[in-house]
């Protein structure tokens, strides 16, 4: 497959990166009208990590995302209105009400939920890399890890499981500067999360989290290498995160000028301007796009708006494939 | 001394005895032949066949990938089965000693058993290991850990006392649709041997067993206590006690109609069990009993177990620290005397 993207392709990636920080800017309003169920994450500066990580998968590949990877999620065919539906907590959301956020995930399409507890997908996308390799699939599976999920030992032991067996894996490390409210420097001794690879016998790259087409052209090389049976690679996307750690958070440890640096380097306004100085789009062919994600937007809103809330007693299902235990059994009385 | 003379075969060969470990193995390999699905992953298990031999030669016969030994990483083995049961394998992970499964509590709790529940993605795992003392393991070779599991909704446990139940219950472990985690009482492994099926059977999960109808009193019990319930049984026989001994088999879910239906005949019940006090599944079976049938208790409750303090590491303070017949047999005279 060749390297090169396609105008066409290279439009995609755009669309992609601007229903991202769409999307998530009509979740912000629901938020603020108290709408969304739970807390909200947001991707804002990172959507170009997301998106041109996961545009490097395959139908058959297989993602695990996080809570701030919208764009992946997205990018494996998605649809915005599944994500309404979630984060307002509806009966017809893709987890029927019992989970909210990016917490939900169909493995037949391509999409494996990740836990509040960071680190662990790394060990379950080894597994399911090691049954793809063993039904004679030749998938890949993708995952990602933040800076401060790679003090986690299922980090650790998920990787060091998936290079002793050569499994074809693609971890983005997504070094965004922050978990919650502790610095790079505080998670780490070491000069780089790229660093952490050569423990494990396998390659990294660090990459410029913010140009999309160099996450893109890295992915599909860790993409090409796993698939070729070498291994896993580790991918070291440097990003910020622009928000706090989630909306109620008002990032106030954050150093201001460094906000103002990276605010210059936003991913989608780079991309919409490489698109335009090298002819692969006008400025108004991207303005149409976006109108037209703010039309299907406001479309999908007023159908999760309008959907209905979960029945209660719903609560109960699906624990067991063969149901629970009766909760209130009956009192067997004594014939005296 | 000249070696002994094999005999020879005979037309029909007499119904062969095997071990609890034995048993365990059997069941492994004829689910591996049965269903190319099915496949291991554990530390040590390929060439060495496992810690206590559980997989002896079940690598020579499917190979490396089938029999997959891994690094030394609970997490990594538990992990990669959560993902390869999503991917429609039916992974038997091994822990070389149940003790090691704390390692593995997140991505048991937490990933495996609310997968079904969060997102409709079912996880048909086990992962089994040898649980239980006797052996002079110390505090970290001889752990009961099914109570912190039996307090996780999405999972089932399930510890077998005898090879046959050791071999039904491994392979409905193995077809069954959820996470199941199958303790192996270690101290059984070669001391109790029993002639087996010929034909494919299951035993079925969330089904305890009568071992020994009695009327006096219900000893609720699994593992390898049922053993210790059946010899203090004997001795309170001579005593003119009867004593019913139920096995309960599977933790979770708990069989509360069996549990229920010998108690409302005994009308006395002691719980038995080699795991500590505090939490264990006798304080959930003593609340089930006084909730659901009260008014057919004739006495209170009484629970032998292990004390509330890690597993000691001498013999005679093993020895000291867990149940045995004798302790049985006076809890039981003194609820008959009640």
């Amino acid at each position: 497959m060749s390297s090169a993207l396609t105008p066409e392709r290279k439009i995609d990636i755009y669309r992609l990166l601007r229903l991202n920080r769409s999307v998530e800017e009509r979740l912000v309003h629901l938020y603020r009208q108290g709408k969304i169920v739970g807390g909200l994450y947001r991707s804002l500066g990172q959507e170009a990590t997301s998106v041109g990580s996961a545009f490097a998968l395959e139908r058959g590949d297989i993602l695990g995302p996080l809570i701030r990877n919208l764009g992946s999620v997205l990018a494996m065919g998605i649809a915005p209105r599944e994500i309404f539906t979630q984060f307002l907590a509806r009966g017809n959301s893709p987890t029927g009400g019992k989970e909210g956020i990016l917490h939900f995930g169909r493995p037949e399409e391509g999409l494996v939920s990740p836990i509040s507890m960071l680190g662990t997908l790394i060990p379950v996308m080894a597994g399911i890399a090691l049954a793809g390799r063993m039904q004679g699939k030749n998938i890949v599976a993708m995952t990602f890890i933040g800076d401060g999920g790679t003090s986690t030992g299922p980090f650790h032991e998920g990787l060091n499981f998936a290079a002793v067996q050569r499994l074809p894996l693609v971890v983005v490390a997504e070094n965004n500067g922050w978990a919650y409210s502790t610095p790079f420097r505080k998670q780490t001794a070491a000069r780089s999360l790229a660093d952490r690879a050569a423990g494990y016998g396998i390659p990294a790259e660090t990459i410029d989290g913010n140009d999309v087409e160099a996450v893109y052209e890295a992915s599909r090389r860790a993409v090409e290498r796993a698939r070729a049976g070498e291994g896993p690679t580790l991918l070291e996307a440097k990003t910020y995160r622009m928000k706090g750690h989630a909306e109620h958070d008002g990032q106030g440890y954050v150093p201001r000028e460094e906000l103002e640096d990276w605010s210059r380097r936003d991913p989608i306004d780079l991309y919409a301007r490489a698109l335009v100085a090298t002819a692969v789009a006008t400025p108004e062919t991207l303005a149409k796009i976006d109108g037209r994600i703010s039309e299907q937007i406001e479309q999908d809103v007023a159908h999760a708006l309008a959907s209905p809330a979960p029945t209660p007693e719903n609560a109960l299902t699906g624990v067991y494939a063969g149901g629970l235990p009766e909760f209130e059994p009956a009192i067997i009385r004594r014939d005296w | 001394m000249s070696d002994p003379i094999p005999e020879m075969p005979t037309a029909t060969e007499p119904a062969r005895e095997r071990t609890y470990l034995e048993a365990i193995r059997e069941a492994l390999g004829e689910e591996m032949a049965r269903d190319e699905r099915v496949f291991l992953l554990g530390e040590d298990i390929g060439v060495y066949g496992g810690a206590f031999q559980a997989t002896d030669g079940l690598q020579a016969r499917f190979g490396e990938e089938r029999v997959l030994d891994t690094p030394l990483s609970e997490t990594a083995i538990v992990g990669a089965a959560v993902g390869a049961a999503m991917m429609g394998m039916r992974p038997v992970a091994e822990m070389q000693f149940a003790d090691f499964i704390s390692c593995a509590f997140d991505i048991l709790t937490n990933f495996a058993a609310k997968s079904r529940y969060r997102t409709g993605v079912g996880v048909p795992l086990v992962v089994r290991g040898p649980s239980g003392g006797g052996v002079h393991g110390g505090p970290f070779h001889s752990q009961n850990p099914e109570a912190y599991f039996a307090h996780t909704p999405g999972l089932k446990i399930v510890q077998p006392s005898t090879p046959h139940d050791a071999k039904g219950l491994l392979k409905a472990a193995i077809r069954d649709e959820d996470p199941v985690i199958f303790f192996e009482h270690k101290y059984l492994y070669r001391r109790v041997r029993e002639v087996l099926p010929e034909e494919d059977y299951i035993v079925p999960i969330g089904k305890a067993a009568v071992k020994r109808a009695g009327r006096d009193l219900s000893i609720l019990t699994y593992g390898a206590m049922v053993w210790t319930a059946l010899d203090a049984a004997r001795t309170l026989e001579s005593e003119g006690i009867d004593t019913e001994i139920l096995d309960l088999r599977t933790l979770f879910p708990l069989d509360e109609e069996t549990i229920l239906a010998s108690v409302a005949k005994t009308n006395r019940a002691l719980i038995l069990h080699e795991a500590t006090r505090t939490g264990g599944i006798g304080a959930e079976i003593a609340a089930v009993l006084s909730e659901r049938c009260f008014e057919y208790l004739d006495a209170p409750l009484v629970r032998v177990t292990a004390p509330d303090t890690p597993v000691p590491f001498a013999p005679e303070m093993e020895a000291f620290f867990r149940p045995n017949a004798e302790k049985v047999c006076r809890a039981a005279r003194a609820l008959v005397a009640y």
